[in-house]
């Protein structure tokens, strides 16, 4: 049976509709139940960024650090290894990011910010590397390793911040917030619109990149056919251990070298909280765009988006965070259960038919 | 059932179809992969939903929500896959769908158990209630699936093929059981394999492509007949009675051992020679050894002791890349998961030992445009059926996913392959291909290990017949002294020269 494009095109955007409609209605019931603007909130949150040049920015400035970590959190997870780690090896990458850049002020920037930039992606990648050894020799599952470096990396930056990095400022003016001192000017990334800065370009050349070792290289192949099935991988001559480690350490570099652009593009000094749970969201985001760059970039977008119109919320329309943050997850499972019903064959060829048997019966009565 | 039909995605899986089983009846059901006989099986079960027609039972017309409905009106179905939980006990297992045992806040355990053994002394279904399910052989769960679905209250079984995973005397054993249990029960019974159809069954209804093509008395038709129904032409498997073409050793195992997954020395000091030219058949009954050897020998496997070499080089202990790159072909046992890497498309699963090879990618980027050449190509010579050569190798039927892997092996022109079971669960059609394109490589000079536990296979195709028997070759017999009497007694363990 032949499916037309009218049929197709009216069932993916009823699908749509209703998982729109659905999750407007649940997100509707809580906002009344606290008292809140219904309309007023839900432009707050989707439409009020998206009117103003500044807002825009804002939102891309969220959706870099995570387009960056989804296409290293997906490579992995292509290659058949579970990276939850990423919020740990960000903190890695902006502690040696850091320390590069507080060891060596003096050497300009051509030098200083890749050499920075550099030691970001290695201190990630070391800490992806562990988990994937671990798992590709003793077979150690990498949610547990994954989570448990996490643990460690944020105490240790904690650490670093409190002791080894504070600003020595913040010893006279405590103002309580650990924080390292503000770095040298030769490690900035630089700004095109309000905050809004370069590492833009960098996470989509990085998703290009990424397209292209995946789906155009050997490399890639192997990789992704350890992933699919590793013992067919394994019988046609491919070292599934070694690439599971190589894209532990790639998706370790990716959160690392995310880490890294957040300082030098946004905050310019490593402050507690900078990974912001980002590390996690990657995981949704990467997920969500369907492991492939193609759907990460406006996934992150769209994440972006999310994340920025909860902090509007609270000052705009009164709404406290925390309720935002519970309408994006219903949103976020909406999405995700539309996008399984649309991958549903089954049920697109029964539609088919009926919208077939409505079609025909309508012409017979004209 | 009447005039069943079902859709699937692009495809009409069956075709107005009428079947119909009396009491005390065997229906054999048979066709080649993909000819709609599960898919019918399912729609019985209430698994899936018809688009047109009914079932009829006694007389009434029937509607199958879900399985729950079909238990209740006395089917059960013993499936391909068994549907056991393995750390579970056998009691257990058969309590999960026993609903008279569910009491409120208590499972009565006994009760299921004094039921089970019942039910296997009357039918003479030998298990034991207690013993946990991964503790038994394959033939063993089969006989647990049997009591589970008895236990349910079935009157109407239907089996999936029943013998696909069983030795030869497992499946002469369940044979006999069905025969007796006849009397009782009506029997859909799936098979590819016409003996068993011979030897069960009343009626037998042939599909092909979704449609009813025969429907008859199983006594008044030959096997050869019944085949050639089924594929719509005649089917003759080849024999191999081409001259000898032996050369020089290809590959010589010496003294070789090897531990399994648990720990056992599943190879204990084998000793083998296969020369070129030469199809040596390892006939033995599964779990003597042949996976572990077919892994040894593929750098899969850790080997402890002894010499695997192969045109000169030792093979032992290196890894699966080299063992390839020295010209081996390997058709594995479990072609879904390790033959074919099930989510790629086709074209990516042919080149799965290639990538690397200026062939397919130039300085490690892949060539797209030689990549589907090849596939069109390897899809046209091998008559692979399949919509497109991106469609995913993991949503092809059996037979065809064994073509792909053959393809893939043949023509990667090895100096030596090992096809273990290369043909289980396949079709007469699908089995006869293969059987041509071993003996084509054979004419061309190439030493080929068949591992099979078909005796037919082995001595239709084999030079000689080595028996493997707990880790160890039984004897190595040339094949004019090979008959399906003296393997079965070698393959049992006893050797009549000792």
């Amino acid at each position: 049976m032949k499916m037309s494009r009218t049929f197709k095109f009216v069932y993916k955007l009823g699908i749509m509709l209703v998982a729109a409609l659905a999750a407007l209605l649940m997100a509707s019931i809580i906002l009344w139940m606290i008292g809140a603007d219904v309309s007023q909130t839900f432009y707050t949150i989707c439409f009020l960024p998206l009117t103003k040049t500044l807002h825009m920015t804002e939102v891309l400035i969220r959706a870099i650090p995570l387009c960056i970590l989804a296409l290293g959190i997906s490579i992995a997870y292509r290659s058949g290894i579970i990276n939850i780690g990423a919020e740990g090896q960000m903190a890695m990458g902006v502690l040696a990011f850091t320390a590069v850049a507080l060891a060596a002020p003096d050497l300009p920037r051509p030098l200083l910010l890749p050499m920075a930039l550099l030691a970001g992606v290695l201190g990630g990648g070391l800490w992806g590397f562990i988990p994937g050894i671990l798992k590709a020799k003793l077979k150690v599952s990498e949610l547990l390793s994954t989570v448990m470096l996490n643990y460690i990396a944020a105490q240790f930056y904690t650490f670093c911040l409190r002791v080894l990095m504070l600003d020595p400022a913040e010893k006279m003016t405590g103002s309580g917030t650990p924080q390292s001192m503000r770095l040298t000017a030769n490690i900035e990334l630089g700004r095109l619109s309000g905050r809004l800065h370069y590492g833009l370009f960098i996470a989509l050349v990085l998703a290009v990149l990424v397209y292209l070792l995946m789906w155009k290289t050997t490399f890639g192949y192997k990789m992704r056919a350890a992933g699919s099935q590793d013992r067919a991988a394994r019988y046609g001559g491919i070292n599934v251990s070694k690439y599971l480690a190589i894209s532990m350490i790639i998706s370790g570099g990716f959160a690392g070298l995310a880490g890294g652009i957040e300082i030098a593009g946004v905050h310019r000094r490593a402050i507690e909280g900078v990974t912001n749970n980002y590390g996690f969201s990657g995981v949704v985001v990467a997920l969500f765009g369907g492991l492939h760059p193609a759907g990460i970039v406006p996934a992150s977008f769209l994440f972006g988006l999310l994340i920025y119109g909860s902090t509007l919320a609270p000052t705009r329309v009164g709404v406290p965070a925390n309720i935002v943050q519970v309408m994006q997850g219903l949103i976020i499972i909406v999405i995700v259960t539309a996008q399984m019903v649309l991958s549903n064959k089954y049920l697109e060829a029964r539609m088919c038919r009926r919208w077939n048997a409505l079609f025909h019966k309508q012409k017979e009565v004209a | 059932m009447e005039h069943i039909t079902k859709r699937f995605p692009g495809v009409l899986a069956c075709d107005d179809i009428s079947i119909h089983v009396g009491e005390g009846e065997v229906l054999a059901l048979v066709g080649e992969n993909g000819a709609g006989k599960t898919t019918l099986m399912n729609i019985l079960m209430g698994l899936y939903q018809q688009d047109e027609g009914r079932i009829l039972i006694n007389g009434e017309e029937v509607r199958f929500r879900g399985p729950e409905d079909a238990f209740a009106a006395g089917l059960g179905m013993v499936h391909q896959q068994y549907m056991l939980v393995p750390n579970m006990t056998v009691t257990e297992n058969v309590a999960l769908g026993y609903q008279q045992a569910w009491k409120p806040l208590k499972l009565d355990l006994k009760m299921v158990r004094d039921r089970v053994i019942e039910i296997s002394e009357h039918y003479g279904l030998q298990v034991n209630p207690d013993a946990y399910i991964w503790q038994l052989s394959v033939g063993e769960q089969q006989r647990v699936e049997l009591v589970k679905t008895l236990c349910l209250g079935a009157r109407f079984l239907i089996l999936d093929e029943p013998t696909s995973a069983l030795t030869p005397q497992e499946t002469d054993e369940l044979i006999l059981l069905l025969k007796r249990m006849k009397d009782e029960l009506s029997i859909i019974f799936i098979s590819h394999k016409l003996n068993e159809v011979k030897a069960l069954s009343n009626k037998v209804t042939i599909l092909r492509h979704g449609k009813v093509v025969f429907n008859g008395e199983t006594d008044d038709y030959s096997p050869q007949e019944i085949a050639a129904l089924m594929t719509g032409h005649e089917v003759q498997l080849p024999e191999n009675k081409e001259p000898d073409m032996h050369g020089a050793p290809a590959l010589v195992l010496k003294d070789v051992c090897v531990r399994s997954d648990r720990g056992f020395l599943a190879l204990d000091g084998l000793d083998l020679t296969v020369h070129e030219g030469e199809i040596v058949g390892l006939a033995g009954v599964s779990g003597n050894g042949q996976r572990e050897l077919a892994e040894a020998i593929n750098g899969l496997r850790s080997v402890e002791r002894g010499t695997i070499t192969f045109f000169g080089v030792n093979l032992a202990n290196k890894n699966p890349y080299y063992v390839i790159d020295h010209g081996m072909g390997y058709i594995p046992e479990e072609r879904n998961v390790e033959g074919i890497v099930p989510p790629f498309a086709i074209r990516e699963n042919f080149i799965l030992k290639d990538s690397d090879r200026e062939r397919f990618s130039h300085l490690s980027f892949l060539k797209k445009k030689s990549i589907e050449e090849n596939a069109k190509r390897l899809r046209d010579d091998f008559d692979i059926r399949c919509p497109g050569t991106s469609t995913s190798a993991g949503s092809l039927s059996g037979g065809n996913i064994q073509k792909v892997i053959l393809a893939r092996e043949i023509t990667r022109a090895p100096k030596f392959l090992i096809a273990v079971y290369p043909t289980r669960g396949l079709d007469m059609g699908a089995i006869e291909f293969i059987h041509r394109e071993l003996l084509k490589k054979r004419r061309e000079g190439i030493g080929i290990l068949l591992v099979s536990e078909e005796l037919d296979e082995i001595i239709n195709l084999s030079d000689r017949i080595a028996v493997i028997y707990k880790g160890k070759i039984q004897k190595v017999l040339p094949h004019a002294e090979a008959n399906r009497r003296n393997l079965g007694i070698l393959m049992a363990g006893v050797n009549e020269d000792e």
